[in-house]
C-alpha cells in the first residue's frame, strides 16, 4: 500500500514536469489558435542551448536560464514576427507545415551540432536531496521545486491573461482579430509578444527537464505529445485544466513504469486516447 | 483539344507508363529495388495528399496505417499460414479495421489538434506492437525464407514479382483517386481544399466526404506497408512504423511536389527520389535542406513546385477540375467559330 500511495505521490511530482512542457503550447493552443508542432523541439533547443552555456561557464543551470531567458523572449517574438505571423490565420495547413519543417531543422540541426548522445545537465547536490514523508514515501527536492514551479507559473500566466493590460488586449485579439484590428489594436504585435511569453516558459521548461531527465536531440516529438496530451486532456483554453491534465499523465506514466518503460508511455498515451473517447471537450474545460 | 504542350507531356507520360510496365524485361535488380520503392512512396503520397490536401484531414499520423500492414501481412503469412499474395490484400483490409476505432477517436479533434492527435496514435500502435512477442517484440524479426521464396525462388524472379506488384497498387491507388475526384464527392472535395465553410453551406457533406477518404486511404497505406515488409524482409515498431519514412518524407514530397493537385505527389516523389541520391552523402544536412524548401514553398508558392508551373502554363496534365474542361470547351468552339471565318 506504501508502494501504491508512492507512486502516486511520485507521478503526481513527475505531472508537474509534465505541466510545464504543456504551459507553452497550452497559451498558444489558446491564443494563437495553433498547434506549434516544433513546441518540443524548442524544448530540447533550449535544453542544449543551457548545457553548453553550463559547461562553458561553469555555473548552475538555473543561473544560465536567467541569463537566456531575455534571449529566450526575443526568439519568440522574432519568430513570431518574422516567420509564423505569416502563416497565422490562414488556416490550419500552413501553420502545420510550416512548424512541422521548423522542427525537422532543429532536431537534425542539434544532431548535426552536439551529436546523437543522450544528455543531462547536472543539479548538484539538489538532485539527491529527499524529503522523507513516512510510510515509504520519500519526495525528491528537486521535483517538489519542479512542481511547485509549474503551480507558481500557472497563476502568474493566468494573472497576466486576466488581471493586466496586456493580458486584456492578448485576449481581445484572441477572441476576434478583425475587431481586436478595428479598435485599433496592433494584433501582429501582440501575437509577437504572447509568443515571447511562450518562449519564456519553454526556457523554464528546458532548464528543469535538462536537469531532471535525460535528452537527446530526438526527444522533441515525445515532449509535444506529452504537452499536446495534458493540453487536451485539462481542457483547451485551460491552464489550470492543463496543470490536471499534466498531473493526471504523470500519475498514469508511474503506474505504467511498474511494468516497464514502454508501458509507462503507453499507459499516458491510452489514458488520453480513452478520456478523448469519454470526454473530447477534456476534463476541466473553461465553460 | 487541350495545349500541344500538354499533349506532349501526356504522350510521354503514357510511354513512361507503358515502359514501367514492362521494367523487369530490361531493369537490373538495383533499378527495379529502387523503383519500387518510388512506387511504394507515391502510394503513400498520393494518399497524404487525398486526405491533407483536398479532405483537410491533416495527419502526421500516417505511419500508424502502413506499419499496421506491415505487421498484419506478418501476423497472416508467418503465424496464420495463409498463402503470402492472399496476405498481402489481407493486410490491406487490416488496415482498413484499425482505421474504424482510429478515425473514431482522431476524428473528435479539429484542424491542428487532429494532427497531433493521429500522431499519438502512431505512437500507441507502434509501442504495442513493440509488445507483440509473436513478432519479435521490440526488435522485430525476419521474414522466413519460405514465404520469401513464394513469390520466387531466385532474387530477380523475386524482384520482379514485388516491382509488379507495387506498379499495380500505384497505379490503382492513382485511379481511385483520380476517379474520385472527377466524381460528384470529387467536386465536393475539391470546394472543400478550396474553402471549407463555403463548401460545407452550398451543401457538401463535409463529415461523410472525409469519413470515406480516411477510411478509402488506410487499405492502400496497408498494401503498401505489406510491399514494403516485402523489400524490406523484416517487420520491427521503429523501421515498420518509421515516422520520418512513411510521413516526414511523404508531407515533404507532396509539399514540395504541390499539395492539392495530383500532379504534385507524382513530381515530389521523382524530386525526392533524386535529391535523395545526390543528398545521401550529406546526412542529416538532407533533412535539414529539405525542411528548408518546404517552409520556403509554403510561405511563397502554397501549391508547390506545381503551382509554381502552372503559373507559366496554366494547365492540367490530369483534368479533374470541372471549369477548367469547360473553359477548354469554350474556348474550343471560339476557335473553331475563327478558323471558319
Amino acid at each position: 500500500m506504501g508502494a501504491f500511495a508512492n507512486q502516486i505521490v511520485q507521478g503526481i511530482l513527475l505531472g508537474g514536469l509534465y505541466a510545464l512542457f504543456a504551459m507553452g503550447l497550452s497559451l498558444s493552443v489558446g491564443v494563437m489558435r495553433f498547434v506549434n508542432i516544433a513546441h518540443g523541439d524548442f524544448i530540447v533547443l533550449a535544453s542544449f542551448l543551457l548545457l553548453s552555456l553550463t559547461t562553458a561557464l561553469g555555473i548552475s543551470p538555473f543561473l544560465a536560464l536567467l541569463l537566456i531567458l531575455p534571449f529566450a523572449f526575443i526568439a519568440g517574438f522574432a519568430l513570431q514576427r518574422i516567420l509564423l505571423q505569416r502563416v497565422t490565420g490562414a488556416g490550419v495547413l500552413p501553420v502545420i507545415l510550416v512548424t512541422f519543417g521548423l522542427s525537422i531543422i532543429i532536431q537534425n540541426g542539434l544532431l548535426e551540432a552536439y551529436g546523437a548522445d543522450t544528455r543531462k545537465i547536472s543539479g548538484g547536490a539538489l538532485e539527491t536531496a529527499t524529503l522523507t514523508v513516512g510510510a515509504g514515501i520519500s519526495i525528491g527536492v528537486l521535483p517538489l521545486l519542479i512542481f511547485g514551479t509549474a503551480i507558481a507559473m500557472v497563476t502568474a500566466l493566468d494573472g497576466l491573461l486576466y488581471r493586466t493590460r496586456i493580458g486584456a488586449k492578448i485576449r481581445a485579439v484572441t477572441d476576434d482579430v478583425a475587431a481586436a484590428d478595428l479598435i485599433g489594436l496592433p494584433s501582429a504585435r501582440i501575437y509577437a509578444i504572447a509568443m515571447a511569453i511562450i518562449f519564456a516558459t519553454v526556457a523554464v521548461a528546458a532548464c528543469f527537464t535538462a536537469v531532471r531527465t535525460n535528452f537527446d536531440p530526438a526527444y522533441g516529438p515525445s515532449r509535444l505529445l506529452i504537452a499536446f496530451e495534458a493540453v487536451v486532456l485539462g481542457g483547451l483554453g485551460s491552464l489550470w485544466g492543463t496543470l490536471a491534465g499534466g498531473i493526471l499523465l504523470g500519475v498514469a506514466q508511474s503506474i505504467g513504469a511498474q511494468f516497464d518503460a514502454a508501458w509507462q508511455m503507453l499507459a499516458g498515451h491510452l489514458l488520453f486516447l480513452l478520456v478523448l473517447v469519454l470526454r473530447p471537450q477534456g476534463l476541466f474545460p473553461k465553460s | 483539344m487541350p495545349p500541344p504542350f500538354v499533349v506532349i507531356v501526356r504522350l510521354v507520360l503514357g510511354a513512361a507508363v507503358l515502359l514501367l510496365a514492362v521494367g523487369p524485361w530490361f531493369l537490373g535488380v538495383a533499378e527495379l529495388k529502387l523503383l519500387t520503392e518510388f512506387f511504394c512512396l507515391l502510394v503513400l503520397a498520393l494518399m497524404w495528399n487525398l486526405l491533407a490536401g483536398y479532405a483537410d484531414i491533416v495527419t502526421v499520423g500516417q505511419h500508424a496505417f502502413v506499419g499496421v500492414g506491415a505487421y498484419g501481412f506478418y501476423g497472416f503469412a508467418v503465424l496464420g499460414g495463409v498463402n503470402p499474395y492472399t496476405a498481402i490484400l489481407l493486410a490491406g483490409m487490416v488496415a482498413l479495421l484499425f482505421a474504424l476505432p482510429a478515425m473514431a477517436v482522431v476524428f473528435r479533434l479539429r484542424a491542428a489538434y487532429l494532427a497531433v492527435g493521429t500522431w499519438v496514435v502512431a505512437e500507441t500502435l507502434m509501442l504495442l506492437a513493440g509488445k507483440l512477442t509473436d513478432f519479435g517484440g521490440g526488435s522485430g524479426v525476419s521474414l522466413p525464407v519460405a514465404v520469401v521464396k513464394v513469390f520466387g525462388s531466385r532474387a530477380e524472379e523475386r524482384y520482379a514479382t514485388i516491382y509488379w506488384m507495387a506498379f499495380a497498387l500505384a497505379i490503382i491507388a492513382f485511379a481511385s483517386i483520380y476517379l474520385l475526384l472527377r466524381s460528384r464527392i470529387g467536386l465536393g472535395l475539391t470546394a472543400m481544399r478550396d474553402d471549407e465553410e463555403a463548401a460545407g453551406s452550398v451543401g457538401v457533406n463535409l463529415t461523410r466526404t472525409r469519413i470515406l477518404c480516411f477510411l478509402g486511404a488506410a487499405p492502400f497505406l496497408g498494401l503498401a506497408g505489406a510491399l514494403i515488409t516485402l523489400q524490406k524482409l523484416r517487420v520491427a515498431p521503429q523501421a515498420s512504423f518509421s515516422i520520418t519514412d512513411w510521413t516526414v518524407f511523404i508531407i515533404f514530397i507532396v509539399v514540395i511536389g504541390g499539395i492539392g493537385s495530383l500532379e504534385g505527389p507524382i513530381i515530389g516523389t521523382i524530386l525526392f527520389i533524386a535529391l535523395r541520391e545526390y543528398l545521401a552523402g550529406l546526412g542529416t544536412w538532407h533533412l535539414i535542406i529539405l525542411g528548408t524548401i518546404s517552409i520556403v514553398i509554403i510561405l511563397t508558392e502554397k501549391r508547390g513546385l506545381w503551382g509554381l508551373i502552372r503559373r507559366v502554363w496554366p494547365v492540367e496534365l490530369f483534368p479533374t477540375s470541372h471549369i477548367n474542361a469547360q473553359l477548354e470547351r469554350g474556348s474550343r468552339s471560339r476557335w473553331k467559330s475563327q478558323s471558319t471565318l
